[in-house]
């Protein structure tokens, strides 16, 4: 949902001022490159690539960039908005057209002149290819767990490498790339036969080396594996104890202090109903109200409760979005409820919403001292009108049933089509 | 003289079971804190009731129910949880419960229950009503394998459920519906089977989305 909006706002922004916003999270120089790669849908990595190759070709690609920061927007303001990121198929299609129109400037470029040398522009550009292989991942989860990754930890990358992450193949692929980059780079300037002594004495030291460092790197890998998972969970659970902290042993305090038994079962209810919901992972309730029918119930519940010092138990049955109807029913039933807690004496409240195809029906129902429907007392009357009268504007009905001494039943049907 | 066994890792909330029920009508034959100690327990002392915690070191109250499914005891299992939530109200009660009640409960209330599951009838609170209204819900027509039979409530079932769902007692609702309070025992018990029995789609669905089947 709220990316939604956030893309929203991106669109109704962009019309108005730049081609495309820059990036205020993915950013290395100003966020041309992270905005840019948001907008295509591809890596950042790939766009920064082809940055650095293009600023060979006689400095084109830091002009580019230039252009980039001069036709985009500022980075949209607030938290980081989620990325709808095409599949990993897309993606990889995007990374590669990214890769030809790349390429095609450069051969447009070096057809103008405009050109450090084909011996520079070509090896990087070949090792720029490798580097994109390896650092681009075109899984989501990957992306996500190394966001992650790089912001807990500086050598996040790395980390992420050595555990496996990206996978040997393209691993081993850019490599391949890099080193034959690098290598074409050597041809240039030195004899191939120099090189060729040069790249048997690289791979003798490599050798040497993966023999020595091997097993080390082996046991580093799996020790920060496992201090990985261990930092994971110890975070979890410094949260739940911030959590708990927060709220049980507060309430707990409270109740240690407490004076009378109904404060005492007030608090604990009202803890009772937070806990609860946190270990449901109920979203929390917008600043504009709750969302859900439910959660507007509950809510409106818990806030008498806490009033009036009485036990609501909530049932309900189905589940709908909120909108000004329902609105209504909820405002209404919050009414009776309060009402049952004023006046009936109950110490229980039962409450129960059902939602039907055709039509909302919410139960409000005491087991108080109840009255006599035929003579209301004077300040009642105001309150079921309010109830019986708010429903009835919506097009719903209301009917209140109480006898002396038997209790009081509140239902409210509002209609209602689902979707 | 009820035969009731307690099953709870509480000690606390045991105490408080022992000091709320009436000895003139229950006896307290054994307790137990984890899954096989109610095993042992229960086999040794072949209780009437079973009071049994849903969550449990060791397996849970779906362990003790389906653990002790073979025996030829008849201990009838009530189910008690702090827990309102869904997931455990279909576990233990698709293992077998006769009943669930949250433990909120007041004293009577439990004594009225344990006597009631004692007499082979279904306790429903109203949150186990919603749920079964919930999860049997609409009038969605169920799929072909099915016993029409286990799988919808009758529209007499869904009334009493309702009712129930509103916060009435059974007594109550029998004087709502104008039927004697074994009719409304009658209704709520078959509605229980059909929990436990139905192969109604949506149940299903129900549980899975819940990741329980």
């Amino acid at each position: 949902m709220s990316a939604r909006t956030g893309s929203k706002v991106a669109t109704a922004s962009r019309r108005r001022r730049g081609l495309f916003a820059r990036s205020a999270t993915d950013r290395v120089v100003a966020g041309v490159a992270g905005g840019l790669a948001e907008a295509l849908g591809v890596d950042a990595v790939v766009i920064r690539l082809a940055f650095v190759v293009l600023g060979l070709a006689g400095g084109f690609g830091l002009a580019l960039y230039l252009i980039g920061w001069l036709a985009s927007e500022d980075p949209i303001s607030g938290a980081p908005r989620e990325r709808s990121l095409p599949d990993s198929l897309t993606h990889s299609r995007h990374a590669v057209a990214v890769g030809f129109i790349a390429a095609g400037m450069l051969l447009l470029l070096r057809a103008a002149g405009i050109w450090f040398g084909d011996a520079l522009v070509w090896s990087v550009a070949l090792a720029a290819f490798g580097s994109a292989v390896i650092w681009t991942r075109s899984d989501d989860a990957g992306r996500a767990r190394w966001t992650r990754l790089a912001t807990r930890l500086q050598r996040g990358p790395v980390e992420a490498i050595a555990l496996g992450r990206v996978t040997r193949w393209r691993l081993a692929m850019g490599t391949l790339l890099v080193i034959g980059g690098m290598s074409t780079f050597l041809a240039y300037h030195y004899s191939l036969g120099s090189l060729r002594n040069a790249a048997f004495a690289v791979f003798v030291a490599v050798a040497g080396l993966a023999l020595i460092l091997g097993p080390w790197t082996y046991q580093l890998a799996r020790q920060l594996g496992d201090e990985r998972r261990e930092r994971i969970r110890s975070e979890e659970r410094a949260e739940v104890a911030a959590h708990l902290h927060d709220s049980v042993l507060q309430t707990l305090a409270l109740i240690q202090r407490a004076s009378t038994p109904e404060e005492m079962s007030t608090l604990a209810r009202g803890q009772e109903r937070e806990l609860r919901a946190w270990l449901s992972d109920r979203p929390p309730s917008s600043a504009n109200g709750s969302r859900l029918l439910s959660a507007a119930v509950e809510e409106a519940a818990a806030g008498i409760e806490q009033r009036h010092r009485v036990r609501i138990d909530v049932v309900a049955v189905g589940d709908a979005t909120l909108d000004d109807r329902l609105r209504a029913l909820v405002d209404a039933a919050t009414e009776a409820m309060a009402n049952a807690a004023r006046h009936s004496g109950a110490r229980r409240i039962s409450v129960y919403v059902e939602v039907a195809p055709d039509a909302v029906s919410a139960f409000v129902r005491d087991e108080g001292s109840g009255f006599d429907s035929a003579r209301l007392p004077q300040d009642r009357r105001g309150i079921a009108e309010s109830i019986v009268g708010r429903m009835e504007r919506h097009g719903g009905v209301a009917t209140v049933t109480s006898e002396p001494s038997e209790g009081t039943e509140v239902s409210l049907r509002m209609p209602w089509r689902a979707g | 003289m009820i035969r009731v066994f307690l099953v709870d890792d509480h000690e606390l909330f045991r105490s408080g079971v022992r000091s709320a029920l009436d000895p003139r009508r229950f006896e307290i034959v054994g307790e137990a804190s984890d899954v096989e100690g109610a095993f042992a327990g229960i086999r040794r002392t072949s209780p009437e009731v079973v009071l049994l915690d849903v969550h449990l070191p060791g397996g849970g109250g779906r362990a003790v129910i389906d653990g002790l499914a073979g025996d030829s005891a008849r201990a009838r299992f009530l189910a008690l949880s702090v827990s309102d939530d869904a997931q455990d109200v279909i576990g233990v009660i698709r293992a077998g419960a006769r009943g669930y009640v949250t433990k909120t409960i007041g004293p009577a209330d439990l004594a009225d229950a344990i006597e009631r599951v004692h007499g082979g009838d279904a306790v429903f609170s109203p949150r186990l009503a919603g749920f079964v209204l919930d999860a049997f819900g609409g009038d969605v027509p169920v799929t072909q394998a099915s016993d029409p039979e286990l799988d919808q409530l009758t529209p007499r079932e869904r009334e009493v459920l309702r009712y129930i769902a509103r916060g009435y007692a059974y007594k109550q609702v029998a004087r709502q519906l104008s039927i004697s309070a074994r009719t409304v025992e009658t209704h709520v018990s078959a509605v229980l089977r059909k929990l436990q029995l139905s192969s109604r789609y949506e149940l299903t669905r129900w549980a899975t989305d819940r990741r329980l089947v």
